[in-house]
């Protein structure tokens, strides 16, 4: 279980998250919705502490996710695997050692700087890979790779992390609609197979509406739906998403029109 | 008519609320041409203090450096009695003839093996200060740059320190050496690497400061330190920028090698000193041709090197 409590970050006098409270069981996969600049990114950032709250609590299980420091919160990090609109890879590598970047947290010093692993840690690596199939391109540099198969290196990374939570930060805001629905179908077999809590920020409702078991909407920062997404009516929708409402809603526009295929 | 002039005319609504909201009174190319002129007389003085600073800057410092021209005319005759001096006097009947012979090719360079043996010494003194201050480099370079430093204090303390490396003359650094270690390469690798920690360092940083930090936030979230951060995150990215500048240094260094010699540092260096403070003057010309060879030679190699090492896929 997940516990967010009373979460708030200002920059400045801006409040890009305001008084966020929130529980997200184990298993659950949570859709944050919301225009650009409602908070989301901050709000999955402050998670795993790559933004630091102005105020406020998080929780896991028994830990106090931001009383943490040093190897302590490093170990949460690796608990709570992130991957990101822009995929974060490091281009100049292989999508081989992109994916044992995963470990990183468990190896010694001389083992990480000098790229060791060990045969088990590329094993699993070409395991995760073969999940997403991507084994193929295992020795390819991920740079030389599209963005949706960058996408699905990042989910192999995050799987090698062996975390009790995956944040996907805007997963397919980049990508074309057929990636976008590659990476969301793989990110919900992830989250069905190994019971893993997801917690996804998206821009777009239908993806929302296709993919996840509960949807939370933002707004300035605010916590202004929580419910499943059949309960997102079109009032609720207009006041999420404001004058993009429209946007939000026609399923044309909202490049993924995807199909699940559950 | 031209749309621009001022006065009555039809104007659409959406004009008119616009010149109503700016600062603009009355007409607004005249308002705006005023200001231009202000700007441009203002540009213009700048320039002309700055031209006026500039002049007497220049005059300052050729009188502090006695760079007259009746000085230099004085002067310009007596180096090139000194390198009349030093050319060798060959015979072209003798040209090829061996070493007792005067005039032979062989005979000034007579000491040819003496010579290339320093040679080696100095291009191996380059090599070695080089690798070591590339090393030292690599290891302050993370810590400052503004970007990726843990804290403000590492910071500063390794800018410092990496200034301090670099703001030292190597031959300041050989002298104090040869004074402690003794005279020979020891003395003069340590001085040329100090100063290449110091410069590389300054140079890694700046390629750092410039990194993308998607790569890094990536390896964050996965877990990682800092350490790993910068191994990750940060090294594979600007390691083709890195090793560019490493070969840059090598050229500088074997420079530098050649000359610390002349303070005690070991190498070819050495031995020029000796020849010229003896006034051997064929030996001058001859070790000098040599240093100017493998300089060029180093230059051409490297070059090379460099171009293919950068081209190169999946360097990391």
């Amino acid at each position: 279980m997940l516990r967010i409590e009373a979460l708030t970050k200002t920059y400045g006098d801006v409040r890009a998250v305001d008084d966020v409270t929130l529980e997200v069981p184990r298993g659950q996969l949570v859709g944050v919705i919301g225009r650009s600049g409602a908070g989301k990114s901050t709000l999955l950032r402050m998670v795993n502490r790559l933004s630091e709250p102005s105020a406020g609590r998080i929780g896991f299980e028994d830990a106090d996710v931001t009383a943490l420091r040093g190897a302590a919160l490093r170990r949460w990090r690796a608990r709570c695997a992130m991957i990101f609109q822009q995929f974060n890879l490091v281009g100049r590598l292989d999508v081989l050692t992109n994916a044992l970047l995963g470990r990183l947290n468990d190896q010694g010093f001389v083992a990480s700087m000098t790229a060791r692993f060990t045969g088990a840690e590329r094993a699993d690596a070409i395991r995760a890979l073969d999940r997403l199939d991507m084994a193929q391109t295992a020795l390819q540099r991920a740079d030389t790779l599209s963005g949706g198969q960058q996408q699905r290196v990042a989910i192999a990374r995050a799987l090698m992390q062996q975390p009790d939570i995956l944040l996907a930060d805007e997963p397919i805001a980049s990508l074309d609609p057929r990636s976008a629905s590659i990476v969301m179908d793989a990110l919900r077999r992830i989250n069905r197979e190994d019971g893993l809590t997801v917690v996804c920020n998206l821009h777009t409702l239908d993806t929302a509406r296709t993919y996840c078991d509960r949807v939370v909407g933002m707004m300035q920062g605010r916590l202004v739906f929580d419910g499943a997404p059949r309960e997102l009516d079109d009032a609720t929708v207009k006041r999420i998403y404001g004058v993009e409402a429209e946007e939000a809603l026609s399923e044309t526009v909202t490049s993924t029109q995807l199909s699940a295929a559950s | 008519m031209g749309w621009a002039t001022a006065g009555p005319g039809p104007r659409s609504p959406a004009y008119a609320m616009a010149s109503t909201a700016s600062t603009f009174d009355g007409d607004p190319v005249a308002t705006f041409e005023r200001h231009y002129a202000e700007v441009a007389t203002q540009r213009r003085r700048r320039t002309l203090l700055f031209w006026a600073i500039f002049v007497v800057i220049l005059g300052v410092a050729i009188d502090v450096s006695t760079f007259f021209p009746e000085r230099l005319a004085e002067g310009l005759p007596k180096i090139g009695g000194y390198l009349y001096d030093t050319l060798p006097v060959l015979r072209p009947e003798h040209l090829f003839a061996d070493v007792e012979t005067a005039g032979s090719l062989a005979y000034w360079y007579f000491n040819l093996p003496k010579y290339a043996g320093l040679l080696f010494t100095t291009i191996n003194m380059a090599l070695f200060s080089t690798l070591l201050g590339a090393i030292g480099a690599l290891l302050l370079c993370f810590a400052a740059s503004r970007n990726l430093a843990p804290n403000w204090w590492i910071f500063t303390l390794s800018r410092r320190f990496l200034e301090f490396c670099r703001a030292v003359p190597e031959v300041v650094f050989a002298l104090i050496f040869v004074y402690a270690f003794g005279i020979g390469p020891a003395a003069g690798v340590l001085a040329i690497a100090i100063h290449s920690a110091g410069a590389l360092g300054k140079l890694f940083s700046e390629v750092n400061e410039n990194v993308d930090h998607g790569a890094l936030d990536g390896v964050r979230a996965a877990g990682g330190n800092w350490f790993e951060e910068m191994r990750y995150g940060v090294l594979p990215q600007v390691w083709p920028n890195f090793l560019s500048y490493i070969w840059m240094r090598l050229e500088i260094n074997i420079r530098a090698s050649s000359i610390i010699g002349f303070v005690g540092g070991g190498g070819i260096g050495q031995e020029l000193h000796y020849v010229i403070s003896f006034n051997y003057y064929e030996e001058v010309s001859a070790i000098v041709i040599l240093i100017v060879l493998t300089v060029t030679c180093t230059d051409l190699i490297s070059e090379r090197l460099r171009h293919r090492a950068i081209g190169r896929e999946n360097l990391m």
